[in-house]
């Protein structure tokens, strides 16, 4: 039997890591990649908590999925901002997109 | 120990061990795939909660769509002159500070909850959580509402990725 804490222990290393990549990597595609790992922490929280607090409905499960859908939405969208930058500006680097930098 | 917790350590040593490589690499190839690993491991993890419908779900959508869209989009946008660069930004060293200190905040946190150490109360035999969960998504009394709405984001992304993604028209 594994205790809870152990699947949350496990969704926080993977938070954090997911938030050292978006804060310290220069690609916009590797910070895209972190902000799915940090959903995914997050995602790992919401079923755990559904399987040991609340088994008996399915919110936890139903929300996990609206995650999904979200994570889905926010990468199509974020990747194709990308790609439009890239073809204008022939860069994806964060750092030289600062037009709109105060 | 039992196998539930080896397969537990294991799967959790692995997805964070992929999840490290991944945000550290500077090939976005390889950083790419090892998200891939990542993504299985949770998957996995999903398996040992008794969420066979969404590890089902996490290896369609996040390995079969995202992560494949991730390569693309790398393909699309690599060019010679940023393969050998330094991939980390200057403020490489706060974001191993706070990073580090949101995650120690969070275990600490944690650790002073008094239910942290909950075990998992036996789901009734017989029971099958995926017709609940499909029943729960469109009956008005459940989730319909968000259901729709995602339905309806999920639109709006996709005709918002169209047309933000399209090529500039000529003399514009």
């Amino acid at each position: 039997m594994i205790p809870l804490s152990w699947y949350l222990y496990l969704s926080a290393g993977l938070f954090g890591i997911g938030l050292y990549g978006v804060l310290a990597r220069k690609n916009a595609i590797a910070i895209l990649m972190g902000v799915e790992l940090m959903l995914n922490a997050v995602n790992i929280n919401i079923v755990a908590f559904w399987r040991y607090l609340t088994p008996q409905n399915m919110s936890g499960q139903a929300f996990a999925v609206m995650v999904f859908a979200v994570a889905a939405a926010e990468v199509a969208v974020g990747l194709a901002l990308v790609i439009s930058i890239y073809r204008r500006r022939k860069t994806v680097d964060a750092n030289e997109i600062n037009l709109m930098k105060w | 120990m039992t196998a539930e917790q080896g397969v537990f350590l294991f799967i959790g040593f692995v997805t964070l061990f992929s999840a490290y490589t991944m945000v550290t690499r500077s090939n976005l190839v390889h950083a790419a795939l090892f998200l891939i690993v990542a993504l299985f491991g949770v998957a996995v993890i999903f398996v040992l909660l008794d969420a066979g419908f969404l590890a089902v779900v996490q290896v369609l959508v996040y390995i079969g769509a995202i992560a494949i869209l991730m390569i693309f989009a790398v393909m699309l946008t690599q060019d010679n002159a940023s393969r050998d660069q330094e991939s980390m930004n200057i403020n490489y060293g706060w974001a191993v500070l706070l990073s580090a200190l949101f995650a120690f905040a969070l275990i600490v946190m944690l650790g002073q909850w008094q239910d942290i150490g909950a075990m998992a109360p036996t789901l009734d035999a017989g029971r099958d959580t995926v017709v609940e969960l499909g029943s729960a998504l469109v009956s008005p009394d459940g989730y319909v509402i968000p259901f729709e709405v995602a339905s309806v984001l999920l639109l709006a992304a996709l005709i918002g990725a169209l047309v933000v993604a399209r090529p500039q028209k000529k003399g514009k």
